[in-house]
């Protein structure tokens, strides 16, 4: 006797689906539950100071950061364009923020919002006349632009050169700090979520699916792929602003490779093409990387061990996995 | 005299590196006409839509459509002025349900345009749309998902695609190719009363049978080069065309 797995929507995912969901609690909260959970905690978690102490609220800022690069990242490739460089639009959202503030001695309230629109039109600009690129071509282009400008920053000595620019303002306080960062997360997550579901996401979605029926439907792609880039590259770069002040201090280290790769892995870990998988990677991989430092060196070692066997283990992503474990049961069924 | 001429053509030419796949060709539609395109493989039919529709540029040559030269046109901008087309390999959004595919060129500047302004329920179109194209409105097919879809609704989902951007000119490569004989059968009527609704159509097609049957016109691709243009029942007459399909006596 041979013998299959089949899997089965779970009764009350079935019932969820039509108007029926408003009959009861446990309805509600089946529906309700996957997205109020993680922002009530998300909210919550700064209020825990005293409990988690300040060196874990600050990685909850740092795993901010990247979750956000992991969106951007991942809205980048819902349109095909596969990214290798958000540090890109991070380095140029932090150089602009730091230099505002150092020059023109402006406050962080005006900084980072200038800082957030200037470096992802900046960073867009620089990345129009490759946007006609796909696959691996776009993608090598990405990788080497943040490595470019680094460098051209430290041999030119502009901008702080290879010292960069210290002693800039402080955010007001961790409160701040804590709050700004989970809100910009919350609004990127469920805006991004929300923009590919509309009819202007699934254009974005046809040019990756398939580009020339997109063009034959009368829509110039390169329009669409410079918004959605643009609109990739607010989040990248409200990072990058944002970090500068957190901080204080902007260097070539914003162009570093961490700000490129990092991301990306998260996004790759959780489940590209769902926004909430990225977030879930970055949540992962980087308080992770800070409970391996007890062991040093072989801190990357072990680091690198969980990575591959997670991926190896679940291809499809974290988020994906969970969502079908969430929704679906499964049993044995004879063949044969 | 009123000119109702909607495209002419005239003596173009596509290189591919050494190969000529479009050789001095040259021919006009009427609105409201069916011309039929056929010719044996690789004789340069595909490449045909495509220069027509902006996907590839012609070294030489005019394609004169409604009064204006859109040869080397970007493809975005030939489809803004009303030329549709299918391609001979058809993928939808995969990803998407089947009205959901439609959404796309639904979206379009030009359609925005023809709707006063207003894009309004894409949705309902899209269904409505899809019924036209002989997706069974309460059925669950309009909202399968397109990777789902048997080929010939996929084929047919292509064809609404085209149907969506309400065109003037609608070029249909190789429709029917991969379809069984009942889908034909059944989409065949479709493009008929399109054409009696006054839409002019330029049909690339390898079965000679349902095409002669549709077409006011038949015009013969072979080896890049238009050799024969008539009425159907001339074309098959033609000595040109046999000695085109099946080689002719001095080749054996």
């Amino acid at each position: 006797m041979r013998y299959r797995k089949e899997r089965l929507d779970r009764g009350i995912k079935v019932r969820c689906d039509d108007v029926f969901a408003l009959s009861s609690y446990r309805e509600i909260l089946y529906l309700a539950m996957p997205r109020v959970l993680p922002v009530a905690i998300l909210l919550l978690f700064p209020l825990l100071k005293g409990v988690v102490g300040l060196y874990w609220e600050k990685t909850l800022v740092v795993t901010c950061t990247v979750s956000l690069l992991a969106l951007s990242w991942d809205l980048m490739a819902s349109v095909g364009l596969i990214s290798l460089g958000q540090a890109l639009f991070f380095g140029a959202g932090a150089y602009l923020t730091g230099y505002l503030n150092y020059a023109f001695k402006l406050s962080p309230i005006v900084t980072i919002p200038l800082g957030t629109l200037g470096g992802a039109l900046f960073s867009t600009l620089l990345l129009l006349p490759v946007l006609r690129l796909r696959g691996i071509y776009f993608a090598i282009v990405t990788l080497t632009l943040p490595l470019l400008l680094g460098r051209f920053i430290e041999t030119t000595k502009i901008l702080g050169g290879g010292e960069g620019m210290s002693g800039l303002s402080p955010l007001p306080n961790i409160w701040f700090e804590l709050y700004v960062a989970v809100f910009a997360l919350l609004v990127c997550l469920f805006s991004f979520r929300r923009l590919i579901n509309e009819d202007y996401g699934l254009v974005l979605q046809g040019i990756r699916d398939n580009d020339r029926a997109v063009m034959s439907g009368a829509i110039s792609i390169y329009r669409f792929k410079i918004q959605a880039v643009f609109i990739a590259g607010l989040a990248a770069s409200f990072a990058g602003a944002f970090m500068t002040h957190y901080y204080q201090f902007v260097g070539m280290s914003a162009f570093a490779m961490d700000y490129s790769i990092v991301p990306l892995t998260a996004a790759v870990l959780g489940g590209p093409g769902t926004f909430a998988g990225s977030v879930i990677g970055a949540f992962i991989l980087v308080p992770l990387s800070e409970a391996l430092r007890g062991f040093g060196t072989l801190r990357v070692v072990f680091y690198s061990a969980i990575l591959i066997i997670c991926v190896v283990a679940l291809p499809e992503g974290i988020f994906h996995y969970m969502r079908r474990k969430y929704h679906q049961f499964e049993r044995l069924t004879e063949i044969g | 005299m009123e000119d109702r001429t909607i495209l002419e053509v005239e003596t173009v030419t596509k290189w591919f590196g050494g190969v000529a796949a479009i050789v001095n060709v040259s021919f006009s539609l009427q609105k409201g006409e069916l011309l039929g395109v056929i010719g044996p493989n690789g004789s340069g039919k595909t490449t045909l839509v495509n220069l027509l529709t902006g996907f590839v540029k012609p070294n030489s040559g005019k394609i004169i459509y409604q009064r204006k030269d859109i040869a080397g046109q970007q493809p975005h901008k030939v489809a803004a002025l009303g030329i549709a087309r299918t391609f001979q390999m058809a993928k939808p959004f995969y990803q998407l349900s089947a009205f959901k595919n439609l959404i796309i060129p639904l979206y379009s500047p030009r359609v925005k345009k023809l709707r006063g302004g207003k894009y309004g329920d894409r949705d309902d179109v899209a269904i409505d749309l899809l019924e036209d194209v002989g997706f069974e409105r309460d059925s669950s097919v309009p909202y399968k998902i397109a990777s789902s879809l048997p080929h010939g609704y996929v084929k047919r989902l292509e064809l609404a695609r085209c149907l969506a951007l309400r065109p003037d000119l609608l070029i249909l490569d190789e429709l029917f190719s991969g379809m069984s004989m009942a889908e034909v059968a059944g989409t065949l009527p479709i493009i008929e009363k399109l054409n009696v609704e006054g839409l002019s159509i330029i049909m690339v097609e390898h079965r000679l049978k349902e095409l002669f049957r549709v077409a006011h016109r038949v015009m013969v691709l072979n080896f890049g080069a238009k050799v024969v243009e008539g009425s159907p029942s001339e074309v098959m007459a033609s000595d040109a065309v046999k000695a085109a399909y099946l080689g002719s006596e001095d080749d054996a």
